[in-house]
Order: C-alpha cells, then structure tokens, then sequence
C-alpha cells in the first residue's frame, strides 16, 4: 500500500540496473506510483475535454434558442406577413372539427400498406402494433396519423391546465424528461420499465419532438397511449411543441419529409395538439411536475384559469388589440428584459451571449406593408431611440445592451404607442413561458434568463417559496441535459430529469427516468442507448464527441470569418499573418460571443507558428463551401452561410403548400426584409443577380433546398478526420 | 530591465488565464468556486504530475479552515500560479515511462499479463480504484491475445497527449 506521506520521485533516471535483478519493492512500488501518476494525469486531460466539449455543446445549443427567440418577431411578422409577397389569401380555411373528421375518414388507405390500421377507440392489441411497426421501421399512414391527433385533441380538450392526480396505492408513477425524437431511449424506457398501463403509470414532461429523427413516432406513441390510459398517462407540454421551434429544429422538416401528401395537415393538426397540452402535473398535492421550471410570479391557482390553447407559441407575443393603444404610458419595461435585475452577477451576462444581430426590424420593413394586421398598425415610422435600432451594417463594433437584445419589435411598438399595464393575455403569455423555458440557478432571486432569451433563472428560495405556498414538497423538471440523465438542485427541492441519452453524441451523457412510490421519495434509473456492441473506453467516447464539437466551432469561426480577420489583423500591426494565443484567444471570444476554454481548445482550432504564435487563418482551412457558390461576393456569402438555419425557416414559412419553391420575387422581397431586419447592407442588385442565378429553369420560382445547398459549410478534412478518430 | 518585468508580468498574467479558463470548465455554478473532487483533474490539466500526496497537500493548503467541499478560486489561483512557475510536478518523460513498466515486467517478456498489472497497480504505490483499473485496462489490453504490450500503450498515449 502506498505511505500516508507524500513519495518524492527521482523522475530523474528510475533505476541504473534494470534487466536480471528482481526489483526491489522499493522500486516496484516506485514504478507503480509513476504509472498510476502518470494514467491519472492522462484521465484527467482526458475529462478535462469531456467536460469542454460538453460547455461547447451546450453553449451551441443555447445560443441557437437565443438567436430563435431573438429572430421570433421577424418570424412572426413574416407569419402574419408573408401573404402580403405571395399575393394569396389567407392559407387557413378555417374548418370545423366535424367537417376536418369527415375528411380523414375519406382518406383512402392503399391496398398495400401493410402498416397498422387504427380504429377508436384504441386497443392494447393496436398500440402493440404501433411498437412493432416502429421497431421495424414502418410507418404510420397518413390517415390514422390525423385521426389519432384528432381524438387526442378532443381529449386535451377537457383537460385542466394543470393536471392533479393520485399515485394509485402500491404503485409507482414513472416519470421521464426530455425525448428530442429519440425513439430508441423510449424503447429502452418501455422495455426497462414497462409499457404504460394502469400497473405501470407514466408523466412524460415534455420535448417528445425536435432534433431526433423520430418525433413522429414517439408522437405517435404517446398519443395511442394516452388515448389507451388517459387515466394513467400523463403529457406536459414542452418548449419545442411549438410549431416555430419545430421549424428550426427538425420536426417539421421530418413530418413534411415523411408525410408528403398529408404533412402540412398532420402539422396544422399538431399545432393545435400542442398548445392544448397541459402545462403541469402535480402528483399527490406534492410534487410539482413541469418542463422548464418557475419564476417568481409563478401562481398554480392563476394557472389554472388560463386559456392555455391561445399561447401557441413562445415566439408568438400575444396581439395587442388596438383598445390598447391609446393608454397612458408605465415605465413598465417590456417582459424579456429587466433592467433593475442583477444580470452581471452571471458568468453568461450582458454581452457575453447576446449576438451582435439584434438590431431589429426598420423602418422600411414593416411599414409598407398596409395589411389590417395589428403589427403593421404598431409600426410606425419613429426616431432612433436607440442607436442600436437602426438599421447599419454587421458587425458592429459596439455592443448594445442586454434590453435591447431582447426587444421584439412589437415590444418596441407597444411602448412606442404607449401601451400600459401588462395585458391579460401577456401575462398569461408569460406564465406559461416561464414555466416551459426557465432553470434554476443556484443564486438567489429571479431574472430573465439570458442565456436561452426566455423564461428565467430561478434561485433556491424562488423554489421554496412556490413549494411552501402551494404546500408542495419537490418540483420535478427537466429542459436541461445532465450527463448522468439527473441532477439534483436547491437543496433536493429541484430535480431534472433528461431521458435522452447520447444527447449531444455518442457516449455524451446518460438518460433517466424518475419512479416516485406513495412515499414520494424519488429513485432514479439511468441507461445509454449504445449503438456498438463493445463499450467504448473513455479515450474512445471522449475524442468521437469532441471531434464533433470542434467541427461545430470550425462552423462558427467560419461563418464569422470576415470579422474574426478583421480583429486579427488589427492586432497584426507587421502583417506577419500572426498573432499571440492571448491575442488569438481574446479575439475568437469576444467576436463569438461563447464563454469557452479558447486557450486550452486553441491546438484543435489553429496552428502555431515555430516561434509560438498563432497562424490566425489557419482557422479557416479546414471549412469550405459544399459546392460551388453562385457569384455572390464573399461578404455576402458568409451571412448566407451565418443565417443559413434561419433562412430556411423563412423559406419555408413563405412556401405554405410545402413544395420547396417558392417565387423569385418572393425571394428577393425575403432577403431584403432579412437583411434589413439584420442591419446587414446587402446590395440589391446582388439580391437580382443571385435570384435570377438560382431560378435554374427560369419559370419564376426558386428551389430554395437547392439553395440552402449551396451554402452549406463542408469540412474539407471530413475522411481524414474520420480516420483520426 | 523595465522590459523584462513588462514580459515577467505579461507571462505571469498569461498563466493566470490559463489558469482561470480550466478552473471555469468546472465552475458549473459560475460563482468561482470548483467542487474539491475536481481540483486533481484541473491541476492535471494545467500539464501537472502531482502524485495523490502531493495532491493532497495542495488542496489542504488551499481549503477553507473549515472545509465546505468547495474551493474558491481566489485561494486556487496564487497557489497554482506558483506551481506552474516554479514548473513543479513536471510530466514524466515517455522513456521513463517505459522503464516503470519493464520493472513490473520481471520476466522480461515484453507483455504484462492483465493480472500482473491488476495486482501492482492496485495493491502497490497509490492504488487504483477498481474503476481506474477496469478504464485502463479496456484502453490497454490487447482483445486477441490478452496481454497488455506496454510498449505500444504508453507510444498511443503518448500520441493522444501530444495532439
């Protein structure tokens, strides 16, 4: 065994006779210590990148909700718009429920599907059927698909916003967090722990949808059996079912993909689906289930007399009617930003997270259009209250603050037209994001969460102060991953709880589930869905999820690379090509605007010179375009590559019947409300060329997958990456 | 002279971020403070060798007099700074290395049969946990004739560490 003492170690020279001659047990012990010394240093390298690669995963992935929360006014504004570039009329019919059952029940299903065919009421028999389908890959008719989300609705319907029930004696109830489209964790749920039934009760705590490949399924999924136990089958609603997050996220490009005649109504049925599940579950008058979290006006009894259905979207700001406008001005500030809060108490605070294209929507924008929609009547033509509120050219070199980052243009123009106290309907708007986009911090308090733009930070006695005024004992949620699957906050007041495994990448984290008796004393059970027979080693996990973690920040120091030059060559005053790895460091981050390890990830992302400096373009020659680009100029290029996601959300908002054209003027009256909305100069003539370059069989109308195509970043080394991992 | 102390203090301030940046990897609550348990992974992480001892005799001198299980980067920061300029706990030289497992190897067969090395470097010097152990040995041992060629381990390490 070793000494209690610290053993100092000649690393000099460990012996001078080594062949021949049993060791010494001295010397065998030294030789051990070195080695173990040696593979714990190793180990510790080894979690050392786990842990960053996790911090980059993360700040991505937030930083993507940001800029989707940030960009929610454009995008609402082109919902409520784009019929004004397409000349049509209104896209919905609005069509009774009778009316829309008759039409499902005329679908007709092909002879030769082979799929299972659903009838209601439901049956055990047919969601077993479901299983084995989706098991073998199959899917679900189109059909049955609508008429599943049919009865489902008509369920939701009469249920409260916030569901009471019982643990049944003798039982226990499961609870699971976060799915993302993960059918294999389901699965592996069900397979572990039972399908639900009355012996075997489920919560499901929201984000069924968006990211994975198979929401559809476990949409499917857990509808049949919430249709099948609607006693013992409990769903509450998450910050991706919501059919603007879905356009970025996946979902809606996988139903569309899966269902090419029937996608845009599975969708507009969804919609309606989401918005009607219920918000929270408590379970025994004790435990509070919700998906994000809380705040401090958080109020179950005010919850519970809402009209949860009108809050379609967290991007959606409730419309401001036009009684309102004519009121006396509140120095109430708008609801995402607090001014008064402490933000800089956070690591992630002002400026550290918010992206430079916040400058919102001008005046050109949105006031031609003359529609009777109340946004157009909010905007009107005003001075610049803000430098940050006109319109001038990305990057800019100052950095606007956390108020402005997060005000939407109908917040601009509710203050502008004097709006007063805050609407019934934002602040029931505002509850109901709270509960779906917050997290809890371990600082006191409550302010706006920053790092996601929704919702808040919640502290520990946020928490305690809801559990004892509701005579609670835990608050359940989820919303977060944890690499265990579970976390554990707020003295044990607060569990999250994450059930997709392999959330980031393979061997990332684990998944969990949560099973609660009549005691209420929570167990947990983990799992990792693995795709490999043979476990990988920790080496092994860590270098295939870094591997794609740098590829994602190779991404981003791409599609920022005009700027990142520009702050690189202002510290290259000899024009060498160099620069310090503190100068490097210093740059990346404050044009990212990620609060990274940058020295310690810098060997991953840029070379070194012999004498210790950083070859600054390095950076780039790793990422190329994916194909040759149409003549844009390269300004030009790398905004298309920076806002290539978001892009295509508004393509597809403007191409209602999904048929992946859309019209080149479309495209160009697109651009230009984007750009402007950016406050990134685009030159219009640019704009002509590059719509008529796209129009490929010149009829008028642009396939704007191919489109995207064009600008979609490649990683050059890709094979030989490959090989190195 | 006024130089050198402007390059002195540029390479100290340097260290320091260094130092700031792998602390914040493990600041998971962004109040500066690391959970105790993770203060060897980020020492070892900054190219340090400590062995458990001297690992031990840090964090002693860095606690709190009355120990909360937290260590707060104020305390950190001097004492590593001084460690990492004073270049202590040095990385161990490959061939050394490779001298540690050939004294293992008694028998000079070029290979340590897996519970040869289970038994040193779980029962001798400071011990592996079995979950250390069971994590080396899937990264070291050879799947087709079981045996563990140290040679070929410590050069693919060595690879890893050098990337």
């Amino acid at each position: 065994m070793g000494c209690g003492s610290s053993v100092a170690i000649d690393t000099r020279r460990l012996t001078p006779e080594v062949t021949a001659k049993i060791p010494s047990p001295a010397l065998t012990m030294k030789a051990a210590i070195l080695i173990q010394r040696w593979y714990r240093r190793y180990i510790a390298r080894l979690e050392m990148r786990q842990r960053y690669t996790w911090n980059i995963f993360q700040s991505i992935e937030y930083a993507g909700e940001q800029d989707q929360l940030q960009l929610s006014s454009f995008f609402s504004f082109m919902l409520d718009n784009f019929t004004q570039l397409s000349g049509n009329g209104p896209v919905v019919n609005p069509q009774t429920d009778r009316a829309r059952l008759t039409n499902h029940e005329q679908i007709i299903v092909p002879e030769s599907y082979n799929g299972p065919r659903l009838t209601f009421p439901l049956t055990v028999s047919q969601t077993d059927a479901l299983l084995t389908a989706f098991k073998n890959q199959q899917q679900l008719h189109g059909r049955f698909v609508l008429q599943l989300l049919q009865e489902t609705k008509k369920l939701l319907r009469q249920m409260p916003n916030v569901v009471y029930f019982s643990t049944p004696y003798a039982k226990e109830i499961t609870i699971c967090g976060d799915l993302h489209g993960r059918l294999d964790d389901l699965l592996l749920i069900f397979y572990k722990n039972g399908l639900p039934s009355a012996e075997t009760p489920y919560v499901f705590n929201g984000d069924f949808v968006d990211r994975g490949k198979k929401s559809v399924e476990i949409l499917i999924l857990l509808f049949a059996y919430l249709l099948l136990y609607p006693d013992h089958m409990h769903l509450n609603r998450g910050n991706h079912e919501d059919h603007i997050m879905n356009l970025r996220y996946g979902f809606t490009k996988e139903v569309m993909q899966k269902y090419k005649t029937h996608g845009r109504d599975i969708l507009k049925l969804i919609q309606e689906v989401f918005s009607l599940l219920p918000l929270a579950t408590v379970i025994d008058n004790k435990v509070l289930v919700v998906h994000g979290g809380i705040s401090d006006v958080t109020d179950l009894d005010f919850l519970r007399s809402i009209e949860r259905h009108k809050v379609k979207s967290a991007m959606r700001f409730p419309r401001c009617t036009p009684e309102h406008t004519q009121v006396a001005r509140s120095s109430r500030a708008p609801l995402w930003s607090r001014p008064e809060s402490p933000l800089c108490d956070s690591r992630r605070s002002e400026g550290k997270t918010t992206k430079k294209r916040h400058c919102h929507i001008t005046r050109q924008g949105s006031g031609s259009s003359s529609s009777s929609s109340s946004s157009s009547l909010m905007c009107s033509p005003r001075g610049s209250l803000h430098p940050c509120l006109t319109p001038h050219p990305c990057p800019s070199a100052s950095m606007p603050s956390l108020t402005d980052a997060f005000q939407a243009p109908f917040l601009d123009s509710f203050s502008a037209l004097l709006v007063p106290l805050p609407s019934r309907e934002e602040v029931e708007w505002k509850q109901v994001v709270d509960l779906l986009w917050s997290d809890p911090k371990s600082q006191p308090g409550c302010r706006p969460n920053t790092f996601r733009g929704g919702g808040c930070y919640f502290g520990p006695d946020v928490t305690r102060r809801l559990l004892e005024k509701h005579a609670l004992s835990l608050l359940i949620r989820s919303h977060e991953c944890k690499r265990e699957g579970y976390e554990l906050c707020h003295d044990g007041q607060v569990i999250t709880i994450f059930s997709a495994s392999n959330y980031y990448e393979e061997g990332s984290n684990r998944g969990a589930y949560i099973k609660l008796g009549q005691e209420l004393v929570p167990r947990f059970f983990q799992y990792q869905v693995s795709h490999t027979t043979r476990k990988l080693t920790l080496m092994q996990r860590v270098r295939v999820g870094e591997g794609s973690a740098v590829r994602a920040l190779q991404e981003k120091l791409f599609a920022h690379r005009s700027e990142l030059m520009a702050a690189f060559q202002h510290y290259d005053t000899s024009n060498s090509g160099c620069i310090s790895v503190s100068e490097w460091a210093v740059v990346v981050e404050s044009v990212l605007r990620m609060d990274l390890p940058w020295r310690t990830l810098r060997p991953r992302l840029a070379r070194l010179a012999p004498d210790g400096m950083v070859e600054y373009q390095s950076c780039f020659e790793d990422m190329g375009p994916g194909q040759p680009i149409p003549q844009v100029s390269p300004n030009f290029a790398e905004t298309l590559y920076r806002y290539r996601t978001d892009l295509e959300i508004i393509f597809n908002i403007i191409d209602k019947d999904h048929s992946g054209q859309i019209s080149t003027e479309e495209f160009r009256q697109t651009w230009r409300l984007f750009s402007a909305h950016l406050g990134v100069e685009v030159d219009n003539k640019a704009i002509d060329d590059l719509a008529r370059t796209m129009d490929f069989n010149k009829d008028g109308s642009i396939d704007f997958n191919e489109f995207l195509e064009a600008f979609r970043v490649v990683h050059k080394l890709d094979s030989k990456d490959q090989q190195e991992c | 002279m006024a130089e050198d102390k402007d390059s002195a203090e540029a390479i100290v301030s340097e260290v320091h971020r260094k130092i700031s940046e792998a602390f914040d990897v493990f600041d998971h609550e962004f109040n500066k403070t690391v959970d105790v348990r993770e203060i060897g992974t980020i020492i070892r992480s900054l190219g340090c060798f400590p062995s458990e001892g001297e690992l031990h005799d840090i964090i002693a001198e860095i606690e709190e007099e009355e120990p909360t299980g937290y260590i707060c980067f104020e305390k950190f920061l001097p004492t590593m700074t001084t460690v990492l300029m004073e270049r202590r706990f040095r990385p161990i030289p490959e061939d050394l290395l490779l001298q540690a497992f050939e004294v293992l190897d008694q028998q000079k067969k070029g290979h340590l049969e897996p519970e040869e090395l289970t038994k040193y470097l779980t029962q001798e010097g400071e011990p592996f946990t079995p979950e250390e152990m069971e994590e080396m040995m899937s990264a070291a041992l050879d799947p087709d004739r079981n045996v563990i060629f140290y040679k070929d381990f410590v050069s693919m390490m060595s690879v890893d560490n050098h990337r």
